[in-house]
C-alpha cells in the first residue's frame, strides 16, 4: 500500500496521463477504431504504418501515450472502486491490480516498440 | 487520527469503536445527476485503458507481419469491436471535455490581480487538441517518406 508521500507521485502520473489521453486518444481511436475499420477513409497500408513506427519519435510518442494513459487509468479506477463501490477493505489488492496492470502494460509497450522495427 | 493516515492499519475486531458515520449505500451516485456524471467521468479511465490494450494488440500485429495486421483489421471491423469502440470513443470525448474544463478550477490564472475567465483558461487546450488531432490525422492518412 502506498505511503502518504507516494500519493503525490502517483497523482502526477495520473495528471500527466490525463493530459496525454485527452489530447491524443480521441483522434487515434477515431482513426483506428472507427474510420479505418468502417471504411470512412482510405486505410493506410501496412508499409505506411511500419514506416511511421520506425521513426524513433513516433515510438517515443506511442510509449508515452500507452504508459501514462495506463497510470492515469490505474489511479482513477482505484479511487472509483474506493468511493464508488465503497470497497476500502480491499485496498491492497486493488492497489496491486491497478498499478501492477499499468506497470505490465508499460513493459509490454516498451518491449513491442523496442523490437518492432 | 492514525486510522485516517494509514487505512490499512485498521483491524476489524469485535470491539472496534463505533464510527459516527452514516452508512452510505453502494449506489450513492445513482440519485443525482452530478454524482452520476462524476462516476461516469471517473469510469472514462476504463475506456482509456481499453484503447491502450487495443493499441498494444495493433503493435503486436504490426510486428508479426502483414498477414497478422490484416487479421487484426478484420477483428477491428467486427460489429462487436465497432460497438465497443463507439462506446470507448464517447467516453474518451467525455474525458477530454471534462479534463479541459477542469483546468480553470484546478489552476486559477490571475493577470493583473484579476482572475482570468474560465473560458480563456480552457480555450488553449481545445486549440492544442484540434492542432494535434489534425497532425496525427495527417501523419496516418497522408504523410509519405518521400
Amino acid at each position: 500500500m502506498a505511503r502518504q508521500s507516494d500519493e503525490a507521485f502517483f497523482w502526477i502520473l495520473f495528471s500527466a496521463g490525463g493530459v496525454v489521453a485527452a489530447l491524443l486518444i480521441p483522434v487515434q481511436l477515431f482513426l483506428f477504431g472507427l474510420a479505418i475499420p468502417l471504411g470512412w477513409i482510405q486505410p493506410p497500408t501496412y508499409e505506411h504504418l511500419m514506416a511511421l513506427v520506425r521513426l524513433p519519435l513516433v515510438r517515443l510518442y506511442l510509449f508515452v501515450l500507452c504508459s501514462l494513459s495506463l497510470f492515469h487509468w490505474a489511479h482513477r479506477f482505484r479511487y472509483t472502486l474506493y468511493d464508488g463501490l465503497r470497497v476500502k477493505h480491499l485496498n491492497e489488492i486493488i492497489f496491486t491490480l491497478c498499478y501492477g496492470g499499468a506497470v505490465v502494460g508499460t513493459i509490454v509497450a516498451a518491449y513491442l516498440l523496442w523490437t518492432i522495427a | 487520527m492514525m486510522a485516517e493516515a494509514k487505512p490499512t492499519a485498521a483491524r476489524y475486531t469485535e470491539f472496534h469503536p463505533r464510527w459516527y458515520r452514516p452508512n452510505v449505500s453502494v449506489y450513492w451516485w445513482m440519485g443525482q445527476r452530478q454524482y452520476l456524471k462524476f462516476i461516469l467521468r471517473e469510469l472514462s479511465s476504463v475506456f482509456v485503458a481499453i484503447f491502450v490494450v487495443e493499441t498494444l494488440f495493433m503493435l503486436s500485429a504490426l510486428k508479426s507481419g502483414p498477414q497478422a495486421y490484416a487479421d487484426f483489421q478484420n477483428t477491428m471491423a467486427s460489429s462487436l469491436m465497432i460497438a465497443l469502440n463507439v462506446i470507448c470513443f464517447l467516453f474518451v470525448l467525455f474525458h477530454t471535455i471534462t479534463w479541459f474544463n477542469l483546468a480553470p478550477s484546478a489552476m486559477p490564472v490571475r493577470l493583473g490581480g484579476k482572475r482570468v475567465s474560465a473560458f480563456l483558461v480552457a480555450a488553449p487546450s481545445y486549440v492544442a487538441w484540434i492542432v494535434i488531432s489534425a497532425g496525427v490525422y495527417w501523419l496516418v492518412t497522408s504523410w509519405s517518406l518521400t
